[in-house]
């Protein structure tokens, strides 16, 4: 290995990408637009809930309840309604996806009986919103139902219900239950891997496509220079994307860093050596840009998107998946980001998930060393 | 065979064969110091194969290539290192300008900032490329981007240089100064290996490979392989020029017959048949001025042997 000759080829590879606004468009405004439609678009909160009501029986008890679905952040009342077709049709048309029905004896079953139940018809066909909204629901009704104990007990002149077992919650690391905060790290993953891949793979292919390689394989230049020359501009660009990711996620989306830049920045090389040496092995294989491109999205994308965690949280895929995230690099590193972001966590803590990633890294910088042949055949 | 001290490419018994086609078949020759080698064959005759093995960029299946003492195949890195090739196609990076190619190819080669200059000032000029240096190499012409190449493979002064059709698709003004470059060079003592399609440029070689179906099927100086024709060449001018072509083809004791725009090279196996070619076509009323024995062009020959070639 001869610096000199890495540092021709590196010096010239910055140039070529200086005058390629393909290249260009891919390392400086990708970044920032997958930080602006993934932590615009993906939100993982459900707020202000569309329902509708069925008040069959109109009385000041349901209304009180209605109140209170009313108060509550995470539902907005759509639509007043008078039977059950109209309720149909509302959830039909998507006027609402909830629908809450209260029957014509609620107050008298509430105060005979001390009991009473309303309905709740919900949308399903977006499961994840069901759930939660009927969640949220349960909470309105309980909260509901705890004042109609206390005001019940109230008027018996007896003392308020003590004892049984209170919950006392206190949400760590992300307060505020912010779902942009556990998304934006992840999405730094996404962004470090989409463009280290994609630049790189064009490298080599370039060269073979444009003819230039038989000229460059024709000198006493090694592989493992051309490797090296060729990586480490991406290097660079790569770590300059995950200054400004950074910079981006703290100062615009006002997600909080608590750990070490340090240790972002040890596994932030760990993670590129491993995106870079991807690309590059893909780059070698194919000897045509757009194939090396298609691959390269196909490579990193899609498992960085669906089976990092970055969004779509590990634990609550089916055992066979999640067996499979492990072979998914991006993991490691959306795991580690999303502790050093909220967590604060130190670099001993992720000693496992580094560990992984130095693995990885190895073997793909190994292959990757190999792949690269100075011959036409 | 017996290379002596001067030899400085010595290709033995290359073998090389792709699906379905044998491209270099038992091929050895070797080139001396300050000799002009020449490759000709028609497409497909596996020049650039050959090329591309001395060259070190494919490997024979067998047979070896030794490049000053240093064998290619088992250190093809040190023997790059005496080596300069130019591929058929551009092989410059054509987003890059002059000057920068040519400073990758002198940091690649390892030549030391003292020395560029003094290496580099001449090649510009001497090229006639002082005023092109801050042009990408993408927007030069066609012959500019050749000599450019050839600079780029002369930066390191290498020992042998191998140019696969470097003139093709190049005009007649650049492709003289192109051969003054390489007659200056050989003096230096570079060896040079070449091929090209050019029949008048394989004529300036020192030694010629005829080659045909991955074979060499004759090799030697131009002079002599010219004494290969069978016959005796006559040499007609007339303004119908495919007129004559027509009325000798075929006729008692004319081998071969080729048009040359307003020429037509006709092979005799007598030259006294000279009278009766005359006398036929002023009976056939086509103007021509009378035959002229001639020396054989690269053409005639060419032609000639492959006619021979393919006759089995």
């Amino acid at each position: 290995m001869r610096w000199k000759r890495i540092r021709a080829i590196a010096v010239k590879e910055m140039i070529q990408i200086r005058r390629d606004t393909r290249s260009l468009i891919i390392a400086l405004f990708m970044p920032l637009m997958q930080l602006i439609l993934l932590g615009y678009g993906v939100s993982l909160d459900i707020k202000h809930v569309p329902i509708c009501v069925y008040d069959q029986e109109g009385s000041q008890n349901s209304q009180a309840l209605l109140k209170h679905f009313q108060a509550s952040d995470y539902f907005s009342i759509t639509a007043l309604l008078g039977n059950y077709r109209q309720v149909k049709r509302a959830l039909d048309s998507d006027l609402c996806r909830v629908a809450i029905v209260v029957p014509h004896d609620f107050s008298e079953r509430l105060s005979d009986q001390g009991s009473s139940t309303v309905s709740l018809l919900a949308d399903a066909s977006d499961d994840n919103t069901a759930n939660i909204a009927i969640g949220y629901a349960q909470a309105v009704v309980a909260t509901f139902s705890g004042n109609v104990q206390l005001e019940a007990a109230g008027f018996g002149g007896n003392p308020p219900p003590q004892g049984g077992v209170l919950l006392q919650e206190r949400v760590w690391f992300n307060e505020g239950l912010d779902s942009r905060y556990f998304i934006i790290p992840g999405v730094i993953a996404l962004i470090m891997a989409l463009v280290g891949a994609l630049l790189t793979s064009l490298t080599i292919s370039r060269e073979w496509e444009r003819g230039t390689m038989e000229l460059l394989i024709s000198t006493p230049v090694s592989s493992n220079e051309v490797m090296a020359g060729k990586l480490i501009p991406y290097f660079v660009i790569g770590l300059a994307d995950a200054v400004f990711c950074l910079v981006f996620a703290v100062f615009w989306f006002h997600v909080p860093f608590r750990g070490t830049l340090f240790t972002l920045f040890f596994t932030t090389s760990l993670f590129l050596v491993v995106v870079l040496g991807v690309g590059f092995l893909i780059s070698a294989g194919i000897k045509s840009q757009i194939g090396a491109t298609q691959i390269a999205v196909l490579v990193t994308l899609l498992p960085t998107s669906i089976l990092s965690g970055y969004a779509f949280p590990i634990d609550q895929m089916p055992p066979v998946v999640q067996t499979i995230t492990y072979l998914v690099f991006a993991r490691y590193y959306v795991t580690i980001l999303k502790a050093l972001f909220l967590k604060g966590s130190g670099i001993l803590d992720l000693a496992s998930p580094i560990f992984a990633m130095i693995i990885y890294a190895s073997v793909v910088a190994f292959l990757a060393g190999r792949a690269f042949k100075k011959t036409l055949d | 065979m017996n290379p002596g001290e001067d030899t400085l490419v010595e290709a033995s018994h290359l073998d090389k064969s792709f699906p379905g086609v044998i491209a270099v078949n038992d091929l050895s020759f070797t080139v001396q110091k300050g000799e002009i080698f020449g490759l000709v064959g028609p497409d497909g005759a596996g020049k650039t194969t050959v090329i591309r093995l001395l060259a070190g960029v494919m490997a024979p299946d067998k047979g070896t290539v030794v490049i000053d003492g240093i064998d290619v195949v088992r250190d093809p890195e040190r023997a790059k290192e005496h080596l300069s090739y130019m591929p058929q196609r551009f092989g410059l990076y054509e987003d890059l300008t002059v000057d920068e190619n040519i400073q990758f190819y002198a940091d690649i080669f390892e030549i030391p900032p003292s020395l560029r200059q003094e290496r580099i000032v001449p090649l510009l000029t001497s090229f006639g490329m002082e005023e092109f240096r801050r042009r990408l190499a993408g927007q030069l012409s066609g012959g500019m981007k050749q000599k450019l190449g050839l600079m780029c493979a002369l930066i390191h002064t290498p020992k042998v240089l191998l140019l696969d059709e470097p003139t093709t698709g190049v005009d007649p003004v650049s492709r003289r100064d192109f051969w003054k470059i390489l007659y200056s060079l050989r003096e230096e003592g570079v060896s040079i290996v070449i091929s090209t399609a050019y029949l008048e440029e394989a004529a300036r070689c020192h030694r010629l490979a005829l080659m045909y179906k991955g074979r060499i099927e004759h090799c030697d100086t131009p002079d002599n392989l010219k004494k290969l024709m069978p016959g005796t060449l006559l040499n007609i001018e007339s303004s119908q020029a495919r007129k004559v072509q027509k009325a000798l083809q075929g006729q008692a004791g004319i081998l071969g017959v080729l048009l040359m725009g307003d020429r037509v090279h006709v092979t005799v196996d007598d030259p006294r048949r000279k009278a009766e070619i005359d006398r036929a076509l002023r009976e056939e009323g086509i103007e021509a001025h009378p035959a002229v024995p001639t020396e054989p062009s690269m053409e005639d020959l060419f032609v000639e042997l492959l006619k021979k070639e393919e006759r089995g």
